[in-house]
């Protein structure tokens, strides 16, 4: 199944990409997609996996590690909010 | 993105807005508006260029999502929520949050509300260019801090 994934900020800066489209298994949580995701290099590694203030949403709705991945659903990994 | 939340690019007029909020209600007692404007300094350096980045879509319901928080928990006749990003400048308007009710105590406790709850749960990122370069501004405790209270009552 395919998911969408975005980057924002200082995220989107680090991993220098802003959204991708990738294939996962059905059932997957959003750990098990990070752990995808951060097996692609250090960069990966401490933007995402060595990062404690990561922040997580899936279809636009703030989501935690183990919210299950569904197929199309958005998810996105940014840094704290810092509007207002 | 509705009639009371808005983000855009373009700046906008106090008195304009809390006309429309208004509306012509002539049972309107109070209203309160916030507005945040970009500061020339933060962490003792000078800030020459804000960024504000957020998440098309996102945004939009967080923020209406928090305005109907504070409608169901104020008896507050109308609110508005005005968000800017893209490129600002010091002394720049960033944010509107105005809210209109028949007496002042609730008008101010929802407008607070409305902020605290934009500044912890809405997806903006602030990007700031001092003399050493970009950064991205860092979130604060004392935000958090803040938006807690509303939690406790």
């Amino acid at each position: 199944m395919a998911i969408k994934i975005l980057y924002f900020a200082s995220l989107r800066e680090q991993l220098g990409t802003s959204e991708e489209t990738l294939d996962i298994e059905a059932g997957l949580r959003v750990q098990d997609l990070l752990q995808q995701l951060c097996a692609r290099g250090d960069a990966w590694q401490l933007a995402l996996c060595d990062n404690p203030h990561l922040q997580v949403a899936v279809n636009q709705a703030v989501a935690g590690m183990d919210t299950v991945l569904n197929d199309g659903d958005e998810v996105a990994f940014f840094p704290p909010v810092t509007g207002g | 993105m509705s009639e009371w939340v808005r983000v855009q690019e373009a700046d906008f007029d106090l008195s304009t807005e809390v006309a429309r909020l208004r509306g012509g209600r002539r049972d309107v007692g109070a209203v309160v508006a916030f507005v945040g404007t970009v500061r020339d300094i933060n962490q003792g350096d000078s800030v020459s260029t804000m960024e504000l980045e957020h998440y098309p879509g996102m945004t939009e319901k967080a923020l209406t999502e928090i305005r109907e928080q504070a409608h169901a928990r104020w008896p507050i006749e109308n609110s508005l929520i005005i968000h800017r990003v893209g490129p600002l400048q010091p002394e720049d308007q960033i944010v509107l949050v105005a809210v209109a009710a028949r007496h002042r105590g609730d008008a101010f406790e929802a407008a607070e509300f409305i902020m605290d709850y934009l500044k912890t749960r809405a997806p903006f990122w602030k990007k700031e260019t001092t003399p050493q370069g970009s950064r991205w501004v860092d979130a604060r405790e004392t935000d958090q801090a803040a938006a807690a209270r509303w939690e406790k009552e």
